[in-house]
C-alpha cells in the first residue's frame, strides 16, 4: 500500500490525525490473563509526545498536551456516550428562558492540587486572564460568545479591559455567563480545556505553572522530564465520582505512532492514541482480544470550492451525481481494510442529535442513477475535477479509488491534487486557492449535532472553507439556535442537515473509528467518542 | 601548518553566512504559515497570530529577520521556537549529546569492524573470506537501511526480547546499542570495501615487497606498511561521515524512536520552525568543516610526503 509507506517515512505523529481508520472485533487471542491479581497502585503507560506549549489548560489545543490536561483537571461538565450532558465539578450549569443568562453552581467541598479551594472565582479569573490576547493562549476564541469579549479580546490591539463584563460571581460557589446571545446548547462549549478553573497562585506565574500544573482532577502532576515523558500520579482527594483505578499514568514521549507501535507489542507501554496507518491491517492478527475499536466522532467529506467558477452557479442535481458514484462501501473494504463505516450524513456517530440517513439515497452507491443526475444538472464544467489532499498523511489511496469510482459510473475524469503537507494543504484552502474540490475532515469539538453544521457550513463562519453559502440552511441553523431547549435545538439542526440533500457543500464519505489496543499489563482500556482514552478505569495487572 | 590551519577557520565564515542564509530563504518559501499551524484544522484566531508573529518577530521584512536572527547568533542566541516560546538552545543542546553519543557509536563501530574486515579481505584477495566480505557489503548497501532498522527491531525487540524495540532513555548509552548498528551498519559496509581495494591494491606495491624482503615480522608491515598507506581514501570517508551519522540518522532516530537531532530537524521542517532548521543546519555545518579539516590534517599524519605551508 503506497500511502501505508508514505505515511512510515513522512507523518510525524499529527497532531490532529484526521487519518484515523478503524477495524472490525477482536479475533480470539491471548485471554487467560483475566484472573491476574489488579495492583491499586500499577501506573499506567500511554504513548503521546512532547507537548507545543507550557501545560496551561487555554493554551492547549493539540493532542499530546490535551490528553494531559484533561487528566489533571475536571471541568463543569462532561458528556456521556450519547453526547448527554453530565455534571462533574458543577451541581448545575441552568440558562435563563432565553439560554442567554447561565448560571454555574459549584460542588462544594472541590480542591486543586495544593489544597486550595475550587471557587467561582477560580473559574472566572482563569478565563478573563486566558481571554486577554497578552497573555497569549491559543483558545482564548473559545469565550467569544460572552459578552464583553470583544473589550478583553478586540481584533486588534491591545485588551480595552481586564474582565469580560459577562462573567460575573454572585458567590463562592455560584457565578453567572452572560452570552451575547443565547445558545441552548452553550454548556457543551464548557466542556472544552480552556473552561477549566485555575488556582490564583497560577496568575503570579503563568509560565512556572505551566512547567508544573495544579489542577483540580483524577491525578495530580508529578513531573515533565522534556521530550521523555510526563507522570502523573493519583490524587487520593478527588472530590469527583471517576476516580482513579490505579495509581497513575505515565504519558512517554514518541516521535513516531510506528516506534511506539512495536513498544506496545512488547508491553513496553500499554496503550496508544492510534495504530500507525501501516499497521491497520495487521494490528488485529498481532492484539486479539486486547485491539480495541471504537466509535471516534469525526468524519471525512470531500468538498467543493464554491468560489470556483467550476462550482460557482452549479446545479446541485451533479453534486448529488458525483455522490452517488462513489462506492463508498467497496473502498472501505479495500482501502481502509474495513475499518470505516460508509457516512450516510454530515454529523459523526456518538454526537447528539445524530440521524441516519440524512443524506438518503444521494449517499449511496448508484453508478446509474449518477451518470443520469450529472447529465440533468448539465455536466460537470470542464468535464474534469481534482481532488486536492495533503500527502503526509495517507489519503492518497482513497483519493485514488474515490476517483476511480467517480470516472468509472460517470465518465467524469478526475484526478488526484496532492500537497505536500498539511500545512501547505491549509494555506490553499484559507487563501482560497483550491482549484476544484479539497478533502475536509471535522472531529467534534463538542458532541453536538450543530457542531458539524453551523460550524461548518453556515455563511461566513471560519470552518467554511469552501465559500459555500445558502440562506436557507443559514436560517435554519439561527432557528435551531433559537430553540428553547437542547434537545429542541438538536431536532431543529436535524432540519437543517436534511436542508443539506438541497446544496451538498460537501460529499459524506466515511466516520472514523478509533482504532487502539492495549499492552498485557492492563485489563482494559476505553476511549470516548473525541478519541480520548479513559484513564480512570483502567485496572493495572500486578507484576 | 598554523597558518594553513588559520587560513582554513577563516574560510569557513562566508561558507557559515552562505549556508544560513540559504536555508534562511529556502524555509521561507516553503508553503504552510507556522503560526497559523498552530491551531491545527481549527480556524486561527487574528489577534493571536498577530501577538505571536510579533513577538517572534515574524512580522518585520525578510532580511531585517536574517540579519536578527544573525545578530543573535553571534551572541549564542538562537532564538524561541514558535511553537512553545521554548529557547532554540535549549532544543539543540538537549538533542546534541545524545546523536553525538549514537553517532560516536556508529563511527567506532564502522571503524573498527570496517578496517578490520577490509584489512582481512584486502590481505586474501579471492579467497573465501574475500568473496564472503564482498557479499556482505553488498547486501547491506543495497538493502535500505530502514528495512534493517525495523527488522533488528522485530527480531531483537519484539520477538527475542533482549532489548526493547526502542529506546526507552535516549542518554543510555546501552540502549543506544542496537540503533547505533544499524546506523553504522552502511558505512562500515563502505569502509570495508574502502580498505580493501586499497589494501589489495598497496599489497603489490614496491615498498611493500622491500619490507618483506628486509625480513620485518609480518604484524609490522601490515601494520605500519601497508595499513597506514591504504587509509588515506578511508580517512576521508570516515571524516566526512561523522557530519552524516549526526544530522543524517532522520531515519534510524524515528524508528528506534532516539530523541537526536535528526528527529528535531524533521519535527522542525514539518512544523515550519525556520529558526530550529537554520540554528541546527548551523551546528552540523560547522560539524563538517570541522570533519573535513581534520581529515586534511590526518593526511599529513598518515602520509609524511603531504606538507601544509
Amino acid at each position: 500500500m503506497r500511502g501505508a509507506k508514505s505515511a512510515k517515512w513522512v507523518a510525524i505523529a499529527a497532531v490532529v490525525a484526521l487519518g484515523a481508520t478503524a477495524c472490525g472485533g477482536g479475533s480470539g487471542g491471548d485471554s487467560g490473563d483475566k484472573d491476574r491479581a489488579i495492583d491499586k497502585n500499577g501506573i499506567v503507560s500511554y504513548a503521546n509526545g512532547e507537548p507545543q506549549n507550557a501545560l496551561q489548560p487555554a493554551n492547549t489545543m493539540e493532542a499530546y498536551g490535551s490528553v494531559v490536561i484533561d487528566s489533571l483537571w475536571t471541568g463543569l461538565v462532561h458528556y456521556d456516550e450519547d453526547g448527554n450532558i453530565t455534571y462533574e465539578n458543577a451541581e448545575s450549569v441552568e440558562p435563563d428562558k432565553d439560554n442567554k443568562v447561565w448560571t454555574v453552581k459549584l460542588k462544594k467541598g472541590w480542591k486543586f492540587h495544593n489544597g486550595e479551594e475550587v471557587t467561582s472565582k477560580s473559574y472566572v479569573d482563569a478565563w478573563n486572564w486566558a481571554a486577554n490576547p497578552a497573555n497569549g493562549q491559543q483558545n482564548s476564541s473559545w469565550y467569544r460568545d460572552i459578552e464583553g469579549y470583544d473589550e478583553v479580546h478586540p481584533e486588534k490591539g491591545k485588551a480595552k479591559s481586564e474582565k469580560m463584563s459577562g462573567l460575573k460571581v454572585v458567590d463562592d460557589h455560584t457565578f453567572t455567563i452572560t452570552l451575547k446571545s443565547g445558545i441552548p446548547y452553550y454548556a457543551y462549549k464548557l466542556v472544552y480545556t480552556p473552561f477549566y478553573p485555575l488556582p490564583s497562585g497560577f496568575f503570579e506565574d503563568p509560565k512556572a505553572y505551566g512547567e508544573k500544573p495544579v489542577g483540580n482532577g483524577a491525578y495530580k502532576f508529578k513531573s515533565w522530564d522534556h521530550k521523555k515523558s510526563i507522570k502523573v500520579v493519583r490524587n487520593d482527594d478527588y472530590a469527583g465520582e471517576d476516580k482513579a483505578k490505579n495509581g497513575g499514568i505515565d504519558f512517554k514521549a514518541y516521535t513516531k505512532d510506528t516506534a511506539a507501535y512495536a513498544d506496545l507489542k512488547s508491553d513496553n507501554v500499554d496503550s496508544m492514541p492510534i495504530v500507525p496507518n501501516s499497521e491497520v491491517a495487521n494490528f488485529k492478527q498481532d492484539f486479539g482480544d486486547r485491539a480495541i475499536e471504537m466509535d471516534y466522532s469525526a468524519i471525512n467529506t470531500i468538498n467543493p470550492a464554491f468560489y470556483t467558477k467550476q462550482w460557482k452557479d452549479i446545479d446541485v442535481k451533479v453534486l448529488q451525481g458525483l455522490s452517488m458514484a462513489i462506492d463508498r462501501d467497496t473502498i472501505a473494504k479495500t482501502v481502509f481494510n474495513g475499518t470505516r463505516d460508509s457516512a450516510t450524513g454530515w454529523v459523526a456517530k456518538g454526537v447528539k442529535g445524530y440521524q441516519q440517513d440524512a443524506c438518503g439515497k444521494f449517499c449511496k452507491y448508484d453508478p446509474k442513477a449518477a451518470a443520469k443526475l450529472i447529465k440533468e444538472g448539465g455536466g460537470v464544467p470542464g468535464n474534469k475535477i481534482s481532488i486536492q489532499y495533503n500527502a503526509d498523511q495517507p489519503h492518497k489511496d482513497w483519493v485514488v479509488a474515490v476517483c476511480n469510482s467517480i470516472t468509472k459510473a460517470t465518465k467524469v475524469k478526475c484526478v488526484e491534487d496532492a500537497v505536500t503537507d498539511f500545512a501547505a494543504d491549509t494555506e490553499i484552502r484559507d487563501k482560497k486557492q483550491v482549484k476544484s474540490i479539497y478533502r475536509s475532515g471535522w472531529v467534534l469539538d463538542y458532541p453536538f449535532n450543530g457542531n458539524f453544521l453551523a460550524d461548518l457550513y453556515g455563511t461566513g463562519v471560519d470552518g467554511n472553507k469552501g465559500g459555500f453559502s445558502d440562506p436557507e440552511f443559514d436560517k435554519l441553523a439561527k432557528a435551531a439556535d433559537g430553540a428553547k431547549t437542547v434537545d429542541e435545538s438538536a431536532k431543529l439542526y436535524g432540519e437543517a442537515e436534511k436542508q443539506l440533500v438541497n446544496t451538498f457543500p460537501g460529499i459524506p464519505l466515511w466516520y472514523n473509528k478509533t482504532l487502539s489496543a492495549h499492552s498485557n499489563n492492563v485489563k482494559s482500556l476505553k476511549f470516548d467518542q473525541a478519541g480520548d482514552p479513559i484513564f480512570t478505569d483502567v485496572e493495572v495487572f500486578k507484576k | 601548518m598554523g597558518r594553513y590551519v588559520a587560513r582554513r577557520l577563516l574560510q569557513m565564515i562566508p561558507v557559515f553566512i552562505g549556508t544560513t542564509l540559504l536555508i534562511f530563504l529556502m524555509v521561507n518559501v516553503l508553503p504552510g504559515d507556522p503560526v497559523a499551524a498552530l491551531w491545527g484544522d481549527k480556524p486561527p484566531d487574528p489577534a493571536q497570530v498577530a501577538q505571536i508573529k510579533h513577538d517572534r518577530g515574524l512580522d518585520l521584512p525578510l532580511w531585517q529577520q536574517y540579519l536578527h536572527y544573525m545578530w543573535g547568533l553571534l551572541q549564542g542566541d538562537f532564538g524561541n521556537t514558535i511553537a512553545g516560546n521554548r529557547p532554540i538552545l535549549d532544543e539543540i543542546t538537549a538533542a546534541l549529546p545524545v546523536s553525538a553519543r549514537l553517532a560516536a557509536m556508529a563511527w567506532t563501530f564502522e571503524l573498527v569492524v570496517g578496517i578490520a574486515l577490509g584489512v582481512i579481505a584486502g590481505i586474501r584477495r579471492g579467497r573465501i573470506i574475500d568473496n564472503s566480505v564482498t557479499l556482505f557489503t553488498l547486501l547491506v548497501i543495497s538493502v535500505p537501511i530502514f528495512v534493517f532498522g525495523l527488522l533488528f527491531q522485530l527480531l531483537f525487540g519484539n520477538q527475542l526480547g533482549w532489548v526493547t524495540p526502542t529506546v526507552q532513555n535516549s542518554e543510555d548509552m546501552a540502549q543506544l546499542l542496537m540503533p547505533a548498528l544499524v546506523l553504522g551498519l552502511v558505512g562500515l559496509a563502505y569502509v570495508a570495501r574502502l580498505t580493501r581495494t586499497s589494501i589489495a591494491e598497496n599489497i603489490k606495491a614496491d615498498y611493500m615487497r622491500t619490507a618483506v624482503a628486509k625480513g620485518l615480522p609480518r604484524r609490522r608491515i601490515v601494520s605500519r606498511h601497508l595499513l597506514r598507506n591504504s587509509l588515506i581514501p578511508v580517512v576521508t570517508y570516515l571524516g566526512t561521515d561523522i557530519g552524516t551519522l549526526m544530522g543524517g540518522a532522520v531515519v534510524t532516530e524515528g524508528i528506534f524512536n532516539v530523541t537526536g537531532v535528526g528527529n528535531l530537524l524533521f519535527q522542525a521542517l514539518a512544523r515550519r520552525e525556520g529558526a530550529v532548521i537554520v540554528g541546527i543546519v548551523t551546528v552540523m555545518v560547522l560539524v563538517y568543516l570541522l570533519a573535513s579539516l581534520l581529515v586534511d590534517l590526518l593526511y599529513a599524519v598518515l602520509d609524511p610526503r603531504i606538507r601544509y605551508a
